[in-house]
């Protein structure tokens, strides 16, 4: 593995687990998700998935700890 | 499930001989040596070792034999997978989302107040009590969770041990987080009265989140990590004018406020950011103190390992006879009440059945996301702990004994901590609150202001400065604010939308989360609730914390001991009776701590009756005790207290029920011949992969 590549994969990773933190899941994840297993939904853009998940974290349920 | 492939290579049994020697001489070094101070490098070399071994051997007896997690079974990630809240995730992505959700406030306060009693103690419960109760619960009830469809603790109590007991202890759970919200939000004002530095670049935090919600709203929808990074530069530009702001005889009394005001700004202000549309200025928030938050905790493990600190407060204090000044009681039971957070936390059995369970790809990865994260929450606290017990002694007590013992002036304070064997000078106090960048260093409990200067110290050790000091100070500060204040608004939402289910059952429109009116009406309600306990804390003769953390404490070992018991119950359901033990030691553990301490807290010397039957005598011969000035506030503080002793009551009695349901439900359970554990269906992972 060059270190290319493994810069790759870390950056990869600490985007992915930051924005889980913040109740973000991965976004591509989501768009092949969507495409394999419900075609005939509309795919959202990067920014109204977003505003989605942001509003869906404080539904309630949970939160976080002292 | 042993499997025969995971027997140790010699080379991998000697490398654990050698961590269990090493483990074992570091323990015996911070626990033996007595009369000359030891270096944090030995609590820290300990702590890994016992976590290192903890998580090899425990977690692991755990994982095959008790819970016998299957990394060939369909977790839910997998089974429901929608994209969105079941994805299956990779392990450390997973970790780090667990970490950050677990990690709180509470293990850098509890560890701070139990110093009192010596490092040593607070140092042994952290590291069995994780090992054997903290990372047991949130590994067990994580993996009951994986096989139930990611359901939540409240939905698994109702199904193992019956809908009474589940609606019980959701009603337990509503009443902890009311006493949490307080508490925090007490933490912060006693960092903030009479700090116009502080409370500057504490309310900065409100703009600069408008500023980012605006922007990630319209200008870079989503760009999480950019707004993050914009608000991480305004914040440390705020820290630096703080100090013009502290010293300016115009701005400096905008900016200072006492505890009454700012409990008062934080009913408001919490009021406001609940019923505010999220993406303006709660989520904003929350990114900044989730990031500053992991970069505040590496920063103090770099100092401590960097700086190697001696540690000055003894291994054990006088103070474990019950006199301390921090807070009242003896080392059994209050040290395991205090220090709750770091050594077992019930609020992370909540976590534990709430985002996680639905992320995880694999059963197998159960024990590094749970115990593990876990045992790294617990080495937070050990941090906090290293932090405290490095700073003077004398400064420690003065920072965190109440005013009403130690009087209100630094020669006052020193003549009496020296008494206490921590001889120390009012020159010294002086110099401290100076460097810091302080008027008072006087009366500031609740752990963050302590683990700030301790911090501030470690920190300055590593780049020197004196002018830094007063910076690094300020920025703990301003990083355990930031967090609390995150926590105090998205509880306040929760509990919101708690109140607003619990109103529904009433009146049926109030229910709708989209209404004004219910949704004012019930975050009033949630505000009214914890602001009360607030404002009595800010008011309290003996500062609040020494109130409000017992009581925060029992509650939460509470839901830590419910959670314990529900995982004994699901043992015995599953028919694995002789591992019984492992949830069993530590739920009847949790149950005799939280029952004693809540029994002293209701009848005796240290108990909120005698309190105030003390006010109400001496109102009857109308005499006024401090810091009463009228008859009114004796009148108040005999009510605060007599509040304090039903919650205390309740309390004790929720958990006998609990108690009474789930001994009922393990009779049933043992007699029967067969599983009953509502676990869903076995599915191969292999048959729904491909």
């Amino acid at each position: 593995m060059t270190m290319k590549t493994r810069w790759h994969i870390f950056r990869k990773w600490a985007v992915q687990t930051a924005r889980l933190c913040c109740g973000v899941p991965d976004y591509d994840v989501y768009v092949k998700h969507l495409r394999e297993h419900h075609p005939e939904r509309k795919v959202p853009t990067y920014p109204e998935f977003f505003r989605e998940r942001q509003v869906a974290r404080y539904k309630g349920t949970g939160g976080r700890c002292c | 499930m042993h499997n025969a492939a995971s027997k140790p290579s010699p080379a991998a049994r000697i490398l654990w001989v050698a961590i269990a020697i090493v483990g074992a001489w570091c323990l015996g070094v911070v626990a033996l040596r007595r009369g000359e101070p030891i270096n944090a490098i030995w609590v820290v070399a300990a702590s890994i070792a016992i976590f290192a071994i903890g998580y090899r051997f425990y977690g692991k007896f755990i994982e095959h034999s008790v819970l016998r997690m299957d990394p060939g079974r369909a977790p839910p990630s997998v089974l429901r997978n929608d994209g969105l809240d079941y994805v299956p995730t990779d392990k450390w992505v997973v970790f780090g989302h667990h970490f950050a959700a677990i990690a709180g406030a509470g293990p850098l306060v509890g560890p701070v107040l139990a110093a009192q009693m010596g490092y040593l103690p607070g140092t042994l419960w952290i590291l069995f009590g994780v090992v054997f109760a903290g990372a047991v619960q949130d590994f067990m009830i994580l993996a009951f969770s994986l096989r139930r469809d990611g359901r939540s603790l409240g939905h698994m109590l109702r199904e193992e041990l019956g809908p009474v007991p589940g609606v019980i202890a959701m009603f337990g759970v509503l009443v902890l987080m009311m006493i949490v919200l307080a508490v925090l939000a007490l933490v912060v004002v006693k960092a903030l009265t009479h700090s116009p530095w502080g409370t500057f670049t504490v309310a900065c935090t409100i703009p600069i989140a408008l500023l980012m919600g605006v922007y990630l709203r319209w200008f870079r929808p989503g760009r999480i990590l950019e707004g993050s990074l914009l608000g991480l530069v305004l914040l440390l530009a705020s820290i630096g004018y703080g100090a013009h702001v502290a010293a300016s005889p115009l701005l400096a009394p905008i900016f200072d406020f006492d505890a009454k005001a700012l409990a008062w700004l934080l009913i408001a202000y919490g009021f406001c950011a609940s019923v505010l549309p999220v993406w303006l200025l709660l989520a904003p928030r929350d990114y900044l103190s989730t990031f500053l938050k992991i970069g505040t905790i590496a920063l103090l493990a770099l100092a401590i390992f960097l700086s190697a600190p001696t540690l000055q407060m003894p291994a054990v204090t006088t103070f474990v006879d019950g006199s301390g000044p921090v807070f009242q009681g003896h080392l059994f039971p209050f040290l395991f009440i205090t220090i709750a957070c770091g050594a077992v936390s019930g609020w992370h059995s909540i976590i534990a059945s709430g985002t996680t369970p639905k992320l995880l790809a694999n059963e197998g990865q159960a024990r590094l996301v749970a115990y593990g994260g876990m045992l790294m929450e617990a080495f937070v606290a050990i941090m906090a702990l290293i932090a405290a017990a490095s700073l003077h002694p004398g400064v420690y007590f003065a920072m965190n004994a109440p005013g009403a013992l130690i009087g209100t002036t630094v020669e006052q304070a020193a003549s009496t901590i020296s008494q206490w064997g921590f001889v120390v000078t009012p020159a010294e106090l002086l110099q401290t609150a100076q460097n810091i960048g302080e008027h008072s260093i006087l009366g500031r409990a609740g752990g963050a202001p302590t683990l700030a200067v301790g911090m501030a110290q470690l920190l300055h050790h590593l780049i020197p400065g004196t002018q830094l000091m007063a910076f690094w100070y300020h920025y703990a500060i301003l990083f355990e604010a930031l967090f609390i204040l995150t926590t105090v608004d998205a509880g306040t939402r929760v509990g919101r939308f708690m109140i607003q289910e619990i109103a529904g059952l009433i009146h049926k429109p109030l229910q709708a989360t989209d209404s004004w009116t219910g949704n004012l009406l019930a975050t009033a309600i949630c505000v009214g609730l914890w602001g009360y306990f607030l404002y009595q804390g800010a008011v309290d003769p003996l500062g609040g914390i020494n109130t409000l953390w017992p009581l925060f404490g029992i509650a939460n070992q509470m839901l830590a001991a419910i959670a314990l018991m529900l995982a004994t119950v699901v043992i015995v359901k599953l028919k694995r009776e002789r591992y019984v033990w492992v949830p069993g030691i530590p739920a009847i553990w949790l149950i005799v701590c939280t029952i004693t301490a809540g029994c002293e807290k209701l009848v005796g010397p240290i108990s909120f009756t005698a309190a105030a039957q003390k006010y109400a005598a001496s109102l009857r011969s109308d005499q006024l005790l401090a810091p009463a000035k009228s008859a009114d506030d004796m009148q108040r503080i005999i009510t605060n207290n007599e509040v304090d002793m039903a919650l205390t009551a309740i309390f004790v009695l929720l958990i006998v029920t609990m108690f009474s349901f789930s001994l009922r439900a393990l009779i049933l359970a043992w007699r029967s011949n067969h599983p009953t554990a509502h676990e869903e269906p076995y599915v191969a992972l292999a048959s729904v992969t491909h």
